[in-house]
C-alpha cells in the first residue's frame, strides 16, 4: 500500500517526514547512533585533542595564554617537546605522580581488604537484611562527596574530635599530627572510595552459586581452603572491576589532597589544576594531563573490558 | 548461611558501617554545636541553621545548583538513553567498539583531566566561533551532560539488555508502527530505570566539584563551589549544619524509595502468588 | 470454479486438489544469518482454513520461518504470498497476520483489556466497536472477570488465553503461533489445544502453528510440516507423517521405532521382501515401493506394531527371535526391551489388556518378536 506513490500527498506529516528521511539514506537507526555519537565525538574526543595539541605549545602572554600551532609565533618543532622534557627534568613532577599512584595503589588495597569482608559478609545475609545493608553502603554515595571529605577536618584536626576524645581519655599526651599528612589522605581516600569497591564485588559474590562451595566441601575442602580455591577466582571479575573504580579517580584525585593533604601534598592532579589555575601554564597543565592518560591508558582499557564483559554476559 | 557468618565477618562489618557512618554523625552532631569551633562542646544550639539559610550566597549556590543539575540530568537522560539503546540492541555496527570506549570511559576518568579538557575546549570553540564568549551556565551544563551521560547510560543499557525485544515485536505485529511502539511500550516498561538514571544523574552533577571548577565563570557558582572555598579556609559551622541538611534529605529519600519499592515488590509477589492458586 | 473450490474446502483436504488455490505460498525461501543457514529452499504451500503445524526440534529454522511471515525477518532470497500479495517489502505492522508470541509478551504495563484492544486502536477503529469486540472476544476465551487485571496478576493459562485473544480480535488472515502451549503444564495443555482446535474452528482463520512436541502437533493440526536442518522433510497430514514417514528423520523424529538395516531382495508391486542380518528372517512388506532389487533400505517399525509370542509361529518372514532383556510397566502398556539373536535390541510395547499374569512375560524370557505384513515401512534415506 505505502508503494503506491499517488498515496502520499494524503499521509501524515509523520509519515512523509520519514519518507523524506529514508531517501536521505538516514534511517531511524543510524539517527539513534548519530547524536549520542557526535555528542562524544564533541565533548569527549575533541577536548581530548585539542589538549594533546596545546600540550606542545608554549605559554605566553596572549588571549588564547599559548602559542598557536601553525604560522607565525608557533613552536619551531625541535621545541614541541619542551613540556614534556620538563615533566621529566623537574623532579616536582615526578614526585608527584610517584606519590599519586602510590596513594592510589595503596589505598586501593586497602579499599580491597576492607571491602571484601563487607561485600562478603552483606552478600551472605538474609535477603531483607541485605538490602537493608546495601541500602547503607548506597547512601552516603548519594550524599555530598566533598562534605564527607570535610567531615575528616573537622575530625582529624589538630584540635579535632580526634585528638580531644583521645586526650579527654587520656590515651595520648600530646595531639596526634593526622590533618595534613598521607595518613589523612589515605583514610580520606578510602572512605570516599569504598562504596565503589564494596558494590561491584557484592555484585558478583551475591550471583556466586554457594552450591559450589557445598560441593567443595563435599569432596573433602575444609571452608577455609574452598573460600581461597573457589569463591576468591570465582569473585575476580568483581575484584578487577572495584579495584580499577577506586585506582584510576584516586590516581587524578584533587579534593582530597587539597583539603586533607596541606600545601606539600603535590598530588598530580593538584598539580594539573595549580599549573593552569594558578600559574595560567596552559600548555603545562595539558602535557601533565596527557602524561597522566597514559599511566592510565591500561588501567582504563582493562575497566572497559570487564564492564563490557559483565554487560554482555547475562544474555 | 546467615547463622555461618564468622565473627570476623561480622566484626569487620560492624567495624566498617561505624567507619562509615562515625564521621557522618560527628557532622551532625557537631552542627547543634553553640561553640564556633569544632574543638568543643559548647552546648546544644541550632544558632548555625537560621544562619545558613539566610545566607543568600548559599542560596543562591543552591539554586544555580539545582538549575544546573536538573537541566544537566534531563539532557544526559535523554542521550544516556540512546546510547545504552544502540549498545544493548544494535550489536554489530561500524564504530561500536570506540563508541563503548568513550561511552564508559568519563565513569572513571580522573575529574582534572575531563575538567581541563572541556575547558580548552570552549576556549578553542571560542577562538574559532566566537562561542562560548565567557563560562557559565551554558558550559557547566554541556560539560555535566558529558559525564552524567556515562552513569544514565550504563543504567539503560543494562535494562535495555534484559528488556524482552517480544514485547516491541507484538506491539509492531498488532499494527504499531516503529516510533509508536518505542514511546508507548518500550518507554512506559523502561521508566523506572529512566528515572532511577535521572536521580543518578541529578546527584552526581549536584554534587560534582572538579569539572565544574574548571567549566564554570563568576555568577553561576554551585553550592560544591561555595562549600569548597569555605572549608578550604578551615572548619565552618555553617557547612555543618549544611551537611546534616543534605544527609537528610538525602536519607529521607532513599530510605522513603526503598520502603515503597519493597512495598510495591511484595504486592506484586502476592499478586503472582493469588494468581498461581486462583488458576487450579 | 468457485464451486468446485469450495467442494474441495469443504472435503477438508484441499492440498489433494490441484485446482485448490494456496492462501498462503512460501516459494523458495532461503534465510541465511552470517554463514548459517537458518532455512534452506522452503517451498510450501497453505490453504484457508488449515491449522499447519511446523514441527522439528530447535534450530531446525521453523521459528525463523514463523518470523518471516510474520516480518520480522526478511527472506535472504525466496518470496511469501499471503492472499496472493508478495510480502516482501510489507512491514510487520502493516501484515495481515497477527502473532501469539512464546512468551506471551503480553505488555506488563496495560491490563487485559488494553492489551487486547491494543491492536484494535492502531487501526483507529472507533471507541464503541473496540469495546464491543473486546468483550466478544474477552467472552470466548472466558477471561471476562479478569479484565482489568495486569499480567503479572494472572497464572500461565490465563496469560495464554489473553495472548491468543490479544493475536485473534483483528481477525488476521494468518495466525501464527509459537510454540503456544510450550509454558504450560501437561493437563493445562491438553484443555488449550481444545480450546484452539475450537477457536480454529469457529473463526476459520488460518493457522500456523511451530512446535517441537509432536504430541501437540498430533492433536491440533490438519497437516504438519517436519523441518530438520532448516529444511522441510515431509509434509502430510498427522495420519500420513506417522504411518507413511518418507525418511528416516522423520521415522525416528516422530514417535519411537524400531530400524533395521536391509537389502531389497523383490519388489513386486504388491510386496517387497528384504533381507535383513538383525532380524535374521527376512521382513516381508504388503505393498510395492518400486525400486531395484539389490538396494539398501531402511525398515521402520512402529514399537506397538510388533508382538511378542512366547512360542515360534514357525513363519518364514516377519518373524525374529530373541531375549527380553528388559520390562517397563507403565499402566496402560508395558515396554519390553528385546536383544535378537543378531544382537540388535528392539522395543516393544504391548497394551496391558488383561491384570492376570499367567501370559506375563518376564526377564530373560525367549521370545518371539513379530509383526503384520503391512506395519514395517520401507526407507531409502
Amino acid at each position: 500500500m505505502a508503494t503506491d506513490t499517488t498515496y502520499q500527498g494524503s499521509l501524515p506529516l509523520g509519515r512523509q517526514l520519514h519518507h523524506i528521511a529514508m531517501k536521505l539514506g538516514l534511517r531511524p537507526r543510524t539517527a539513534v547512533i548519530l547524536v549520542p555519537y557526535l555528542w562524544l565525538m564533541l565533548f569527549f574526543v575533541a577536548p581530548f585533542l585539542i589538549v594533546l595539541k596545546i600540550s606542545f605549545a608554549q605559554t605566553i602572554i596572549a588571549q588564547p595564554p599559548y602559542t598557536p600551532m601553525f604560522g607565525p609565533g608557533s613552536v619551531p618543532h625541535e621545541d614541541l617537546l619542551l613540556n614534556y622534557n620538563r615533566l621529566f627534568d623537574d623532579l616536582l613532577y615526578i614526585n608527584a605522580y610517584w606519590s599519586s599512584l602510590q596513594l592510589a595503589f595503596t589505598s586501593t588495597v586497602i579499599c580491597l581488604l576492607i571491602g571484601y569482608p563487607m561485600a562478603y559478609g552483606i552478600a551472605r545475609c538474609a535477603p531483607t537484611t541485605r538490602a537493608l545493608l546495601l541500602l547503607a553502603i548506597i547512601l552516603p554515595f548519594w550524599t555530598s562527596f566533598l562534605i564527607r571529605v570535610y567531615a575528616w577536618m573537622g575530625i582529624l584536626g589538630k584540635e579535632g574530635v580526634l585528638n580531644n576524645t583521645l586526650q579527654a581519655l587520656g590515651i595520648i599526651d600530646a595531639p596526634l599530627n593526622i590533618l595534613y599528612t598521607p595518613v589523612a589522605m589515605y583514610i580520606g581516600i578510602v572512605y570516599t572510595y569504598l562504596p565503589f569497591m564494596i558494590l561491584p564485588l557484592y555484585a558478583n559474590l551475591e550471583k556466586m552459586d554457594l552450591s559450589l562451595l557445598e560441593a567443595a566441601q563435599d569432596l573433602g575442602c575444609r571452608p577455609w581452603k574452598a573460600f581461597c580455591v573457589i569463591t576468591i577466582p570465582l569473585s575476580f571479575p568483581g575484584i578487577i572491576a572495584g579495584s580499577l573504580l577506586v585506582f584510576i579517580p584516586a590516581v587524578g584525585e584533587y579534593v582530597i589532597p587539597e583539603l586533607l593533604g596541606g600545601p606539600n601534598a603535590l598530588m598530580i592532579g593538584r598539580v594539573v589544576y595549580n599549573e593552569f589555575a594558578q600559574n595560567r601554564d596552559w600548555p603545562m597543565s595539558a602535557a601533565v594531563a596527557v602524561a597522566i592518560l597514559l599511566l592510565l591508558v591500561i588501567p582504563i582499557m582493562l575497566f572497559q573490558y570487564f564492564q563490557n564483559k559483565a554487560q554482555e554476559a547475562p544474555k | 548461611m546467615s547463622s555461618r557468618l564468622s565473627w570476623f565477618i561480622l566484626l569487620i562489618l560492624v567495624l566498617g558501617f561505624a567507619f562509615l557512618y562515625g564521621p557522618m554523625l560527628v557532622l551532625i552532631t557537631y552542627s547543634f554545636n553553640a561553640n564556633k569551633l569544632m574543638t568543643l562542646w559548647g552546648g546544644f544550639s541550632v544558632r548555625w541553621y537560621p544562619e545558613l539559610l539566610t545566607d543568600s550566597q548559599v542560596l543562591n549556590a543552591a539554586k544555580n545548583s539545582f538549575v544546573v543539575a536538573s537541566v544537566s540530568a534531563t539532557f544526559a537522560t535523554v542521550l544516556g538513553t540512546m546510547a545504552g539503546y544502540v549498545l544493548a540492541r544494535y550489536r554489530k555496527f561500524r564504530g561500536r567498539l570506540p563508541f563503548s570506549g568513550m561511552v564508559t570511559a568519563p565513569l572513571v576518568m580522573p575529574e582534572v583531566i575531563t575538567g581541563l579538557s572541556l575547558l580548552l575546549l570552549f576556549k578553542q570553540l571560542d577562538t574559532w566561533f566566537g562561542w562560548p564568549r565567557s563560562m557559565g551556565f551554558t558550559t557547566v551544563i554541556l560539560a555535566h551532560i558529558t559525564f552524567c551521560m556515562a552513569y544514565v547510560t550504563v543504567v539503560m543499557q543494562s535494562r535495555f539488555s534484559t528488556f524482552d525485544i517480544s514485547l516491541e515485536e507484538a506491539a509492531q505485529d498488532l499494527g504499531a508502527r516503529p516510533l509508536k511502539t518505542f514511546l508507548v511500550i518500550t518507554l512506559p516498561i523502561v521508566a523506572p530505570a529512566v528515572i532511577s538514571g535521572w536521580l543518578l544523574a541529578f546527584t552526581i552533577s549536584l554534587d560534582d566539584l572538579v569539572i565544574t571548577l574548571f567549566t564554570n565563570g563568576p555568577g553561576s557558582g554551585t553550592l560544591p563551589q561555595l562549600i569548597f572555598s569555605k572549608v578550604r579556609r578551615g572548619v565552618d559551622p555553617t557547612i555543618n549544619a549544611l551537611a546534616t541538611i543534605i544527609i537528610a534529605v538525602v536519607s529521607t529519600g532513599v530510605i522513603t524509595s526503598h520502603i515503597l519499592m519493597t512495598r510495591a515488590e511484595r504486592r506484586r509477589q502476592r499478586d503472582i502468588q493469588l494468581a498461581l492458586q486462583s488458576n487450579k | 470454479m468457485a464451486a468446485e473450490r469450495a467442494k474441495a474446502e469443504a472435503s477438508g483436504q484441499p492440498w489433494n486438489d490441484p485446482d485448490a488455490v494456496p492462501y498462503i505460498r512460501i516459494e523458495n525461501v532461503t534465510k541465511k544469518f552470517g554463514d548459517f543457514v537458518a532455512v534452506n529452499d522452503v517451498s510450501l504451500d497453505i490453504y484457508r482454513g488449515e491449522l499447519f503445524a511446523l514441527l522439528g526440534g530447535s534450530g531446525c529454522g521453523k521459528t525463523t520461518l514463523l518470523r518471516m511471515l510474520a516480518g520480522f525477518e526478511q527472506p535472504t532470497s525466496g518470496r511469501i504470498y499471503i492472499d496472493g500479495v508478495d510480502m516482501a517489502d510489507i512491514p510487520p505492522y502493516e501484515r495481515p497476520t497477527n502473532m501469539m508470541f512464546q512468551s506471551y509478551a503480553l505488555f506488563p504495563h496495560m491490563s487485559v483489556e488494553q492489551n487486547i484492544a491494543f491492536g484494535l486502536k492502531q487501526d483507529k477503529v472507533p471507541a464503541a466497536e473496540i469495546k464491543e469486540r473486546v468483550g466478544n472476544i474477552l467472552d470466548m476465551v472466558q477471561m471476562r472477570q479478569f479484565a482489568h487485571r495486569k499480567p503479572h496478576q494472572l497464572s500461565g493459562g490465563q496469560r495464554q488465553r489473553v495472548a491468543l485473544a490479544r493475536s485473534l480480535v483483528k481477525e488476521p488472515k494468518l495466525l501464527l503461533l509459537d510454540e503456544p502451549l510450550g509454558a504450560l503444564d501437561k493437563k493445562l495443555r491438553e484443555a488449550t489445544q481444545f480450546e484452539i482446535m475450537n477457536i480454529q474452528d469457529r473463526l476459520g482463520i488460518t493457522f500456523i502453528v511451530v512446535t517441537h512436541d509432536q504430541e501437540e502437533a498430533m492433536t491440533l493440526a490438519s497437516r504438519i510440516g517436519v523441518m530438520n536442518h532448516g529444511q522441510i522433510a515431509q509434509v502430510g497430514t498427522p495420519k500420513e507423517i506417522y504411518e507413511y514417514p518418507n525418511t528416516k528423520f522423520v521415522a525416528d523424529f516422530i514417535g519411537s521405532v524400531n530400524l533395521f538395516e536391509g537389502q531389497i531382495v523383490e519388489d513386486e508391486p504388491g510386496h517387497v521382501v528384504i533381507a535383513c542380518e538383525e532380524t535374521g528372517r527376512p521382513i516381508y512388506i504388503d505393498h510395492g515401493i518400486s525400486t531395484a532389487p539389490g538396494a539398501y533400505c531402511w525398515v521402520a517399525i512402529r514399537p506397538e506394531k510388533m508382538e511378542l509370542l512366547k512360542t515360534d509361529p514357525g513363519s518364514k518372514s516377519n518373524c525374529s527371535p530373541g531375549i527380553v532383556k528388559g520390562v517397563a510397566y507403565m499402566g496402560n502398556l508395558s515396554i519390553y526391551l528385546i536383544r535378537l539373536d543378531s544382537g540388535k535390541e528392539v522395543k516393544v510395547t504391548m497394551s496391558n489388556q488383561r491384570r492376570a499374569a499367567e501370559h506375563a512375560i518376564d526377564w530373560d524370557d525367549r521370545v518371539f518378536v513379530t509383526w503384520h505384513a503391512n506395519s514395517p515401512v520401507a526407507l531409502l534415506s
